[in-house]
């Protein structure tokens, strides 16, 4: 997760003083988006802080790990806050969040349920933007190595000899 | 005279591409005193170089110049640019493979007496049989090390084989085991055992599996005979006005264009590669590329009846740890029309790391229907179905529009399902979940064929110079000095994963050249 040291400094208390409550998750002050329990926080470089908030909870959306925190579809999310992808993010969720108006709602992250959301999401699945961003999570997401142990994931074994010593043939249900 | 070799020697044998095929046909020419330049596309990458992380290591890897698709295969649409995972590097795709050594079983060579003319198939029988290949598939479970032949042990079974044998003796299948594998139990011949370490796809860092790149490769090196080109990308064949080949233009490490005269040229670039170089080679000798008066070069592309299942269970598998394809069921291998189709398929122990689950297990696919299985990722159990599927003319390879970073036409790859093949997968996933229904499965779930790792027949073996590409010796049929070495010559798939047939093919092939030479017949 990328922080600034301008962010770090702050306590939670500060950070949170800074920020609105975006959707249910996050907090979006005037340059960064945070976890609603400050956990985390990431400074924009070139997308808005809102479009971030959106992009992130878009990603869980698409691929919902309820043991995964925000901060790895942060992650996952954030090569897109550079000057050539403003045009591409900006756009793609200003049509979700027009998307979201047609359906009832304010916009993206005021529809409060998941399922609310993904219905949002089934009525733009077929878009360049949504299908790029869908594409881009499945390593983006899932070959961070830091989620790997949340799965159960191992990685690599070479260094530590492989299995042969190390439970290759450890089940005992069977 | 010994290697390195002047580019204007004519006396050389040139075999372009170094994996399963000419990979070993360059070792075994070169043990028999032939001279021989190999010029392999990609650079040389040993165990010490593999890197155990999916991604990383495909990009490592793999073929990624590009290629287009069209078909009604499901890899066009969601792998459109890249229809085959295969490996762009000395010692090719045996630096990649699972190591599965299976022989054909003696009906597979003659495909049309055994099922009948399919509708829609174009089959043909092999134009040499099990008796002939016999000695030969001898000698490549020799030189594979293969487990469960010369008296060499098994494997162990890992966790991800015990869920699978168990839940095939419940099932009452007989022919259950940890398979016939080019992967050391114990050390032999210079390679060490198995460490149980995973990342078989990736090139195995023990060097445990059999891979050309660290055996034939630099034994043929060491004769002396043989020298390695690598990064040196094949353009054309040249030919005389006698209709002989004469030499090959490549473009070298460096993007500059060279040539090298040869005595004999054998193609081994796998089965697109090498049909795209023949149809490359057009001239106005050969108007429709070299060695197609058949109109038979690029036709036929199998790509073995495949898919997976996965299933996830109420506890922990880790099917991850160990050999990556831990052991196989054959009961269903035979031929068995009545179960709806003709052929039979192998199932086999797979697993992929979450990246690659994450990109395979449903390609496209979004929502908690897919992520709740991948909640489930250290509870899973995975097979892999390989299985024969009908040779199509339709299916082929023919030159796209789009072309490489030297300019050269790359390979559409066309492909679509025959019935026969749909009802073999469909019956391959409902045996295949009721393995892991048998152990108490919680959800089992049909996972659509990968980009082809097996790719065959593109250059078809025949009799008769009219129904295929070469004659019994993998030699063209319009041209005595032109050979096709690796699995385009496959006159159809079998249901057996092919390397240890195309090495066996090899051998074969290099002392049917090496007897021509001799004899003054090339």
């Amino acid at each position: 997760m990328q922080e600034t040291l301008s962010l770090r400094t702050l306590t939670r208390r500060q950070l949170l003083s800074r920020g609105v409550a975006a959707g249910a998750g996050f907090v979006v002050g005037a340059t960064f988006v945070a976890g609603r329990d400050a956990a985390w926080a990431t400074e924009m470089n070139a997308l808005k802080p809102d479009t971030m908030a959106t992009l992130i909870q878009m990603a869980r959306d698409i691929y919902p790990h309820d043991k995964v925190g925000d901060q790895y579809y942060a992650a996952a999310v954030k090569g897109y806050d550079v000057p050539d992808e403003v045009d591409f993010a900006e756009d793609g969720i200003e049509m979700l969040n027009a998307k979201a108006g047609e359906m009832g709602f304010g916009q993206y992250l005021d529809a409060g349920w998941e399922a609310e959301r993904v219905g949002i999401l089934r009525a733009i699945e077929d878009t360049p933007f949504f299908q790029r961003i869908r594409g881009g999570l499945v390593t983006g997401l899932y070959n961070q190595k830091a989620v790997w142990p949340i799965f159960g994931y191992e990685g690599e074994s070479y260094s530590q000899g492989g299995y042969i010593m190390r439970g290759f043939d450890d089940i005992s249900w069977i | 005279m010994a290697a390195p070799f002047d580019r204007n020697d004519d006396s050389v044998v040139v075999i372009i591409g170094t994996g399963a095929g000419g990979g070993v046909l360059a070792n075994e020419l070169a043990q028999k005193g032939v001279s021989v330049v190999a010029l392999e596309a990609g650079g040389r990458y040993l165990p010490e170089d593999y890197i155990n992380d999916e991604w990383e290591s495909f990009g490592q890897l793999a073929w990624l110049d590009p290629r287009t698709t069209s078909g009604d295969w499901r890899v066009a649409k969601d792998f459109s640019g890249l229809p085959a995972w295969i490996v762009k590097a000395v010692g090719g795709t045996t630096t990649h493979w699972a190591g599965a050594s299976i022989r054909f079983q003696p009906h597979e060579w003659k495909a049309l007496s055994t099922y009948g003319a399919v509708e829609g198939a174009n089959l043909l029988d092999w134009p040499i049989d099990a008796d002939e290949m016999a000695p030969w598939y001898d000698l490549a479970e020799k030189k594979l090390g293969v487990t469960l032949t010369n008296n060499l042990p098994g494997l162990p079974g890992n966790n991800n084989y015990k869920v699978f044998e168990a839940g095939a003796k419940k099932l009452g299948y007989t022919e259950v085991h940890t398979g016939r594998m080019a992967i050391n139990a114990v050390d032999n011949d210079d390679r060490m055992a198995c460490q149980q370490t995973g990342f078989c796809f990736q090139g195995c860092k023990w060097g445990a599996k059999w891979s050309a790149a660290y055996t034939d490769i630099p034994r043929g090196e060491a004769t002396g005979n043989l020298e390695v080109r690598e990064r040196a990308h094949v353009a054309r064949i040249l030919h005389d006005d006698s209709g002989r080949v004469t030499g090959v233009e490549y473009f070298d490490a460096d993007g500059a264009l060279q040539m090298q005269r040869a005595k004999v040229v054998c193609v081994a670039g796998n089965s697109f590669e090498s049909p795209r170089l023949l149809l490359n080679s057009a001239s106005s000798m050969f108007p429709d590329g070299l060695a197609n008066s058949s109109g038979q070069v690029g036709r036929n592309y199998m790509r073995h009846t495949t898919g997976s299942v996965y299933a996830t269970f109420e506890k922990p598998v880790r099917m991850w740890r160990g050999t990556t394809m831990a052991g196989i069921v054959q009961d269903e291998a035979r031929h068995d029309p009545s179960r709806g189709f003709v052929g039979g398929y192998e199932l086999e122990t797979l697993s992929l790391g979450l990246p690659f689950m994450a990109a395979f297990l449903d390609p496209g696919a979004w929502g908690r229907e897919f992520t709740t299985a991948l909640d489930s990722y250290e509870n899973m159990a995975g097979m892999w179905i390989v299985g024969e599927d009908m040779p199509q003319e339709s299916n082929r390879v023919t030159l796209s529009d789009t072309e490489d970073q030297f300019g050269l036409k790359v390979v559409n790859v066309n492909f679509s399902d025959h019935a026969n093949d749909i009802a073999m997968r469909n019956h391959a996933y409902k045996q295949g979940a009721a393995i892991y229904d048998a152990m108490g499965a919680t959800r089992t779930m049909p996972t659509p064929p990968y980009p082809s790792t097996h790719n065959l027949g593109t250059n078809r073996m025949s009799e008769r110079p009219e129904d295929g590409v070469v004659d019994r010796n993998g030699r063209a049929h319009d041209v005595p000095n032109l050979f096709v070495s690796d699995g385009s010559q496959f006159t159809t798939g079998a249901a057996e994963n092919p390397t240890l047939t195309i090495v066996a093919l090899a051998i074969r092939q290099a002392d049917h050249i090496a007897g021509e030479l001799s004899r003054g017949n090339l």
